[in-house]
This record gives C-alpha cells, sequence and structure tokens, in this order.
C-alpha cells in the first residue's frame, strides 16, 4: 500500500493517454456486464434450476400438447413426489407490444412445485376460490402497474374462447415475489379450469408436466420410466432435467453463450493490445527513472511489482467503472425488456469473473514491460540518460 | 586518523565493448577514511564513475574486492546489494534524476518507503531534509517548478533522508551554472563537516574539486593522491 502514491502518480503521468486506455477498458467492461446479462436471460434460467424437478413434453416438439390423462399415470410412477402442469397461452395485454408469459396452471400445484415464488396463503386461496382469477409477478405488477383487485383483459393471439371472442378477462387475486435474485416474476398464472372451459379447442390437454421427484430417487430412473409408459402411444414423451429443459429452450434462439464469448474474446484480445502498448511505452519512457528507483534501492521484485500494479491498476480503474455502469443499464433494461426477455440479470458469478478478467489482463498487459523494467541494468540505464 | 570507511583491494574492472575488452581500472588499491570529502578527477572514459559504481554496489569488480564498512559487496547477490544501498549511500547525479510527477517532499520520500516508517514519520523526515538543504518551502513544488539548483538540493535531500553513511556523487555541479555550483558544493561541505558524511564526488571541475579535502586524479585505470590546495 505505501507504494501506492508512486504508482497512481505513474498511471497519471500522461494524462490523455491513460484517459483513453481507461476508456476502452471501461467500453470492455460495459460490454461484459451487457452481453453477461443478456446471455444469461438466454440461458433461460438454466442457472434456477432445481435438480429435483423434471419437466415432461411431448416428444417431437414442445408446441405439441400432452393429454390431461397422462397426470395420474404420471403421478403414480415409482420416484415421483408430486406433478403440476401448465401450457403457453402467448396472449398480450392492452397493445401488441405488452408481451409477456401466460400460462394456465392449478394454484396450489403449482405453487407447491415452485417454492421459490412467494405469496400470501390468503392471495394463494382467494385465487384458488376465483375461477376467473390469476396473479402476476412482481415485475409485471410494476411494469403495469397491475394491483390486487383490479381486473384485465388479455388478448390471446392462439386461443379464442368457444364463443368465437379473444379477450379473456382476469381478476388479480395476488402478485407473487421470488427470494431467488436470478429468478424472474415477469409472467402471469391463471386457472387452468377456465382455461379449460372456455377455449375453443384443444380440450383435455395441457403444455408440459413439471414433477418433483423423491428424495433419495434417481432422476435419471424416473425420467426414463415416464418416457417408458408413453412409448409407442400417439403422444410419446421426453423427460428432462429442468435444467435440460432450459438449455434445450434456450437453444432454439442459436448459441448466444457461444456468441457472447466471440464478441468478448475480440473486444478483450484488443483491449490487451491496446494496455500492453499503454504499458510499453510507458516504461520505455522512463527508464532513467526506473534505474534510479533500484539506485535507490528497490529491489527488482519491487520495480516489477509497481509497474504491474500500474497495469492493474488501470484495468480495475477502467473496469470497475465499466461494470458499474453496465449494472445501472442492465437494471434500467430488466425493468424495459423483462416482459418480452425475462431474466435480464448480472449475476455475482458474472461479477467476480470480470473482476479476475480485470486482474488477468492487467497482468498480461503489463508482465512484459515489467520484466523489461526488473531486468533494467542500472549502469546501462543510466549511462543512455 | 579517523578509521577506514572504505577498502578497495585489488580491484579490476573490464568492460567488454563489442569484440574488444577495455580494461577501466586495473588493479586499484584505496582506502577511504570515514567522514573524508575526496574529489575524483581524470579525463572522460578514465574510470571514475566506475570507481563511483563500485563503491555504491551498481556494479562488481571483475577482480578483487570492495568492502564498505562491514559489507563485502562483492559477495553480495543483487537483492542482498539493494538493501544496503537503500540504508549505506546516497547518490547524487549529474542530472539530478528526480521523479517529474512527484513532489520534492515525496521525492525525497523515495527512499523510505523501503523502510518500515509509517507516512507520518517518512513526511517528517523527508520535511527534516529538506530543511537541511534550505528547500523546506518548496517541498509541494515539482521539479518542473524548480530552478537546476533548486532540483539538485531535492536530489541531496533525497540521499540524505535516510541518513546514510556514505555519499557519491557523480559530476553534481555539471549542469550548474557557477554561482549555483558553489553553493552546492558548501552545502556539500556542510554535509560533510557538520554531518559528519562521507562525500566520494567525481567532477571535471577544478573549482568544485578545491571543496573536498583531497583530490585524486584517475588515469588510464590507476588513481594518484593530490592534496588540494
Amino acid at each position: 500500500m505505501k507504494y501506492f502514491g508512486l504508482v497512481w502518480k505513474n498511471v497519471w503521468r500522461k494524462k490523455i493517454r491513460t484517459s483513453l486506455t481507461l476508456l476502452s477498458v471501461f467500453v470492455a467492461f460495459l460490454l461484459f456486464a451487457l452481453l453477461s446479462a443478456i446471455g444469461y436471460a438466454f440461458k433461460g434460467g438454466e442457472d434456477v434450476a432445481d435438480a429435483e424437478r423434471l419437466i415432461v413434453i411431448d416428444k417431437v416438439s414442445l408446441i405439441n400438447p400432452l393429454p390431461q390423462a397422462y397426470r395420474n399415470r404420471i403421478a403414480s410412477t415409482p420416484g415421483v413426489h408430486s406433478v403440476a402442469h401448465a401450457s403457453w397461452f402467448g396472449g398480450f395485454y392492452q397493445e401488441p407490444r405488452n408481451q409477456f408469459g401466460q400460462f394456465p396452471t392449478n394454484p396450489y400445484e403449482y405453487f407447491s412445485m415452485y417454492p421459490e415464488l412467494k405469496m400470501p396463503q390468503e392471495q394463494l386461496d382467494a385465487w384458488a376460490k376465483n375461477r376467473q382469477g390469476a396473479v402476476v409477478g412482481r415485475e409485471i405488477a410494476d411494469q403495469f402497474n397491475i394491483k390486487v383487485g383490479d381486473r384485465i383483459p388479455i388478448q390471446a393471439t392462439i386461443w379464442t374462447k368457444s364463443d368465437g371472442s379473444r379477450t379473456w378477462e382476469f381478476d388479480i387475486e395476488g402478485i407473487f415475489e421470488t427470494d431467488d435474485p436470478r429468478g424472474s416474476t415477469a409472467f402471469m398464472l391463471f386457472q387452468h379450469d377456465y382455461f379449460e372451459e372456455a377455449r375453443a379447442f384443444a380440450k383435455g390437454t395441457v403444455g408440459w408436466y413439471v414433477l418433483r421427484v423423491e428424495p433419495g430417487a434417481d432422476p435419471v430412473e424416473v425420467s426414463n420410466a415416464i418416457d417408458l409408459q408413453f412409448a409407442n402411444s400417439p403422444n410419446e414423451t421426453e423427460t428432462s432435467t429442468e435444467a435440460a429443459f432450459a438449455q434445450s429452450f434456450a437453444k432454439q434462439f442459436g448459441n448466444i453463450a457461444l456468441i457472447v464469448t466471440l464478441i468478448l474474446g475480440a473486444v478483450f484480445f484488443t483491449l490487451l493490445l491496446v494496455s500492453g502498448n499503454t504499458m510499453s511505452q510507458s516504461v520505455r519512457e522512463r527508464i532513467s527513472e526506473l534505474a534510479v528507483l533500484k539506485t535507490l534501492g528497490f529491489s527488482d521484485r519491487s520495480v516489477l511489482g509497481v509497474v504491474l500494479s500500474e497495469s492493474i491498476l488501470i484495468m480495475l480503474m477502467g473496469g470497475l467503472l465499466g461494470l458499474g455502469v453496465g449494472w445501472v443499464l442492465v437494471q434500467g433494461a430488466a425493468q424495459a425488456m423483462g416482459a418480452f426477455l425475462p431474466g435480464i440479470y448480472l449475476s455475482p458469478q458474472s461479477i467476480l469473473i470480470a473482476i479476475a478478467v480485470m486482474i488477468g489482463a492487467g497482468i498480461v498487459a503489463g508482465v512484459f514491460p515489467a520484466l523489461k523494467a526488473m531486468r533494467l541494468s542500472i549502469i546501462d540505464a543510466l549511462a543512455r540518460a | 586518523m579517523s578509521e577506514v570507511l572504505a577498502t578497495l583491494s585489488g580491484v579490476s574492472k573490464t568492460y567488454q565493448k563489442g569484440k574488444e575488452k577495455v580494461e577501466v581500472l586495473h588493479n586499484l588499491d584505496l582506502e577511504i577514511a570515514g567522514g573524508d570529502f575526496i574529489a575524483v578527477m581524470g579525463p572522460s572514459g578514465s574510470g571514475k564513475t566506475t570507481l563511483l559504481n563500485l563503491l555504491g554496489g551498481l556494479d562488481t569488480p571483475t577482480a578483487g574486492t570492495v568492502r564498505v564498512g562491514d559489507s563485502e559487496l562483492s559477495s553480495m547477490s543483487n537483492s542482498q546489494l539493494s538493501r544496503w544501498r537503500s540504508t549505506n549511500i546516497g547518490f547524487i547525479f549529474q542530472f539530478y534524476n528526480l521523479l517529474p510527477v512527484l513532489t520534492a517532499q515525496k521525492n525525497v520520500e523515495l527512499p523510505l518507503l523501503l523502510t518500515d516508517f509509517s507516512g507520518a514519520e517518512r513526511a517528517k523526515r523527508a520535511a527534516i531534509a529538506l530543511d537541511i538543504v534550505g528547500l523546506a518551502d518548496r517541498a509541494k513544488h515539482y521539479p518542473r517548478e524548480l530552478s537546476g539548483g533548486q532540483e539538485q538540493r531535492v536530489a541531496i535531500a533525497r540521499a540524505i533522508v535516510s541518513d546514510p553513511t556514505l555519499l557519491l556523487c557523480d559530476e553534481p555541479t555539471g549542469d550548474l551554472d557557477r554561482e549555483t555550483a558553489d553553493e552546492i558544493l558548501k552545502l556539500l561541505q556542510i554535509l560533510n563537516r557538520e554531518h559528519g558524511k562521507t562525500i566520494i564526488m567525481v567532477t571535471h571541475d577544478a573549482q568544485a574539486a578545491e571543496y573536498a579535502n583531497h583530490t585524486l586524479h584517475c588515469d588510464k585505470g590507476t588513481l594518484e593522491a593530490r592534496e588540494a590546495t
């Protein structure tokens, strides 16, 4: 720490050059923050997946529904603890741009299946009692200013009602939150019974089943047992863990993780060239000063440490600023785009990776100039000066 | 006669210059008494600066031994020499060699960064050193805001702040006008007489050499003593 003053002064020796380098570091880590958060959203909640939850979908395609009659057969499969189901509704609120997920389901089964979703018991009971009741997540409630007691219309894009109407009306009975900061609440749930009764077609089906395995049961064995039951039937199933389901869902949009990695790889490679050049110039310009430090008694390792610290400090200053601004923008993006792309989130893991990259890039950019400074011959350097 | 502070025994120094070997110092024997002020004169390339570098542990002899105080420099490693220099030697250069990004005060504090002193203690000692060289009121000034003479005074303060026994000066007045040079030389004399510093000063300037107690003439790798007039 006692060398910090010296390191700080050296970093700001050429203010314009340092500012430009800081700007490039800032932009690189701003991009890192934004792309990580968007990449996280596209992972589709893979990281929040519960290892004991399995998803059962139609083997051919997620959009093919499954018979409702499968529920009891799945529930009676050895190793299955409980079952819930849901379907994709795909409507919008007021205007087509206000799209978010809506899912018909069974209130108690669903909330029992997803204990991370929190809602007062009286709201859950009120929803269960009201066939036209619905509950919305906190993100949706805040974005569209929806309150308990409101009656809201949802325009269906797929599901027309038996009377030919496409407007579904719901009574908001509750607002749920999540205790997992990575989880999304940008969706709405309503009663499957109402959906089943009012829809014009595909009666007797659900979109998918979610089940929880018994403690100690092997999820792979349970998956195989379920799929075996429905083999050679008109609706064969594919059962997978929640994480695998999330991964395959995200892959529909392409390999977002690879795209993000490639973009960031190019950005950081350029960053290393820029900052490495800055450090090399900085050391070249003060060969005689470094020789003086050594003359005064600074050891080779101290000189190495001073130069490396300068490089790491530049990365940390620009990087933390970029990450900070990125975090603010991600919060804004999560609010503005939460309904279309829920789960935009700058995870603590991404922040730790970014800080590790800052330190690593600082070392890589500074190591050659620092070694040059360390190996400097005092006699030669002073003679040249 | 004062106690011997530094001894060079049979010291030779040879440099490789391309394919040619150049012997700068040849079988040199020298004893330097503690508290002495010695001027070393001689033509360019005669080995004056090499002598200073050997005494300051910046260079090692090709043959022979260099001893300063209780330390046999020839047998010390690089890191041992660094540590030793930080407490035993003060260097003063012709072109001052201050760090332009640091104030006078912070330049003087530099050698103290290698000690365990607190920030407050470092500042206090640097202030005392600046006071000794008559620049207490320039502590917050950067080198670019100082005259050549003032810069050299700051360099002298930096050299004495860790209270070394031996000051090695390589043409300390070579870049100064006569009047300022005399001020610097008087300051060195004060440091020698009143603060007991042993000073070895390389110079081309015969008038500067008159401030020393003895003058050694260096030529073709050997030394010859001449009394100050």
